[in-house]
């Protein structure tokens, strides 16, 4: 039987949305209709959509930062909605997140280990002195050095940030990452080595990931199963083989045609 | 096949520091119903290598050498009321942001038909017929010329923005990455849309873009930008498939493949540098 680290079952999660002449009327929108996932513990699931399919919304969902109107999320066994606010907080050094955007998820009048250090921090680990060993430890595995320890996120690159968001998020020792586009505001090549980065460090640590994006390049290197979502819905899911070669569904047919690249290899072929 | 564009070792520095080339001795040439793609990371010249085509690089840089020949005429030369004339009639441009680019304010009907009064003096009705026939080419309902820019979805607005490039049916459209800020499958429309509009137009376009896959999409020439400098230029069939230099070659070991077969390999920048060196 397949170990399963984390599984949502029927997730639903309404927003309302102002909508009409001059904004009077009200309109619902479904983020996340009977939306269900299993993550398969060591492995990595991605979830793929365009914007609106409600993915993010879900990488929210699933780590509880947003309530849902039902649905259940059990992480080893718990369910997290049940849990009360002492014990999800503990929940939640296990369940971490790695962010789309990396010039605005750092505080910028933070130093970077304070930065990394505040998770530590919070759940009380270490005395001082390990803590900041840790840190140190943590900045150096995702290619950072010591000495960086002292700046301010703004002294860095964008590949660099999103290296101390990691730093960030594994150095509490998650079991589970939530990673919501965590590539797509870098170049390719700085893509390229954050990726390397993740998946060494998924190795390394044994770590799960729930990894969201839009681009189906990244998801075809990373992922060991995927999701489609479309409109709060699952379309489709299964494993990366599966989906890329024979997709069930017209709308997961037309997200893999709208990749760019394909055109030309498609005219390629017949001459070649 | 005319020749529409021809770059001559421009060369772009800061004011401030007018040793640090941020565009080198770049040249390059467009024809008319060909698209160069201009291919390279961020930092690396490609906006600023548009922008001075059209004469609007920010104040604290200045092209410090080089010719910009447009039909014959080098527009260095030409005086801001000259350039004005140019600047959406004869070559028409498309910037990334499809959001942040037009004004909430206005309709797109009138952002559309702003170029309209003031290049060709088109107003009444024959303004309307011509805004309508504009967004009906693009593929809006010509209904949504009331609306406003936050009453369309991105993919909308970047349509809005090629209406409004193609009015005047410019001889050259440059675009700078025009798809980067949407859906795959939207910026897959909006690829065939361009490519169908230049055919139909004869245009010539540069378009400027990270994405190797967009590239191999539409590209006849590539041009691959490092650091400045043009390291490498070409047909597209060349370039992407027996790529010459080292940079290239790197860019596009670590672009994944959609088979997921090719290993990622990110950039060795020790290498580069101790190539550059030797």
């Amino acid at each position: 039987m397949t170990d399963y680290i984390l599984t949502a079952r029927n997730l639903t999660k309404t927003y309302s949305q102002a909508s009409g002449k001059f904004g009077f009327g009200n309109s619902q929108i479904r983020a996340l209709d009977n939306v269900s996932i299993s993550l398969v513990a060591g492995s990595t699931l991605a979830v793929v959509g365009e914007s609106g399919s409600g993915k993010s919304t879900l990488a929210r969902c699933l780590l509880q930062l947003q309530p849902l109107d039902s649905g259940e999320v059990r992480f080893q066994g718990r369910d997290l909605a049940t849990l009360s606010g002492a014990d999800l907080r503990m929940v939640r050094r296990h369940l971490q997140m790695i962010f789309q955007d990396p010039f605005a998820s750092l505080n910028p009048r933070m130093k970077v280990d304070e930065i990394v250090g505040e998770g530590l921090l919070i759940h009380k680990l270490g005395s001082p002195e390990e803590r900041r060993h840790k840190v140190q430890q943590m900045l150096q595995r995702v290619g950072l050095s010591a000495a960086d320890m002292l700046k301010y996120p703004h002294e860095f690159s964008g590949g660099q940030r999103q290296r101390i968001g990691i730093a960030r998020a594994l150095v509490l020792e998650p079991k589970v990452v939530v990673c919501d586009e965590p590539v797509s505001a870098l170049d390719v090549s700085i893509q390229a080595q954050i990726l390397l980065l993740l998946k060494e460090l998924q190795q390394e640590m044994a770590l799960s990931y729930i990894f969201i994006t839009h681009d189906l390049r990244v998801v075809r290197h990373i992922a060991d199963e995927v999701v489609v979502m479309h409109r709060g819905q699952v379309v489709e899911q299964g494993s990366v083989s599966d989906i890329y070669n024979a997709p069930q569904q017209e709308y997961t047919r037309n997200l893999l045609r709208s990749i760019p690249g394909r055109k030309r290899v498609a005219d390629l072929q017949p001459q070649a | 096949m005319t020749e529409l564009l021809r770059i001559e070792g421009l060369t772009v520095a800061p004011l401030a520091a007018p040793g640090r080339l941020l565009v080198n001795n770049v040249s390059f040439a467009l024809e008319s119903g060909k698209t160069i793609c201009v291919v390279g990371e961020s930092g690396s010249g490609k906006s600023l290598t548009a922008l001075s085509i059209m004469g609007l690089l920010p104040p604290a840089l200045k092209r410090m050498q080089g010719h910009v020949n447009f039909l014959g005429q080098d527009l260095a030369t030409l005086s801001n009321e000259q350039m004005r004339d140019i600047r959406g009639k004869r070559i028409g441009m498309i910037f990334q942001e499809p959001m942040t680019s037009l004004n909430p304010v206005l309709t797109v009907g009138y952002q559309i038909g702003e170029s309209l009064t003031v290049h060709l003096g088109l107003s009444g009705k024959s303004l309307k017929t011509r805004i309508s026939q504009l967004l009906e080419q693009v593929g809006i309902p010509a209904q949504r010329a009331g609306s406003y820019p936050d009453e369309l979805s991105g993919g909308q607005r970047q349509r809005v923005m090629i209406a409004m490039s193609i009015a005047c049916e410019p001889a050259m459209l440059i675009a700078d990455e025009p798809t980067t800020a949407l859906d795959v499958t939207v910026q897959a429309q909006i690829l065939d849309l361009l490519d169908e509009l230049k055919q139909r137009m004869n245009m010539g376009m540069l378009f400027i873009t990270h994405d190797f896959g967009v590239v191999a999409d539409i590209a006849d020439n590539v041009a691959v930008m490092f650091r400045g400098e043009i390291v490498e230029m070409g047909s597209v069939r060349d370039v992407l498939e027996k790529p010459q230099h080292p940079y290239t070659q790197a860019l596009l070991a670590c672009v994944p493949d959609v088979e997921g077969k090719k290993p990622l390999k990110p950039i060795d920048y020790a290498w580069l540098n101790e190539g550059a060196a030797a």
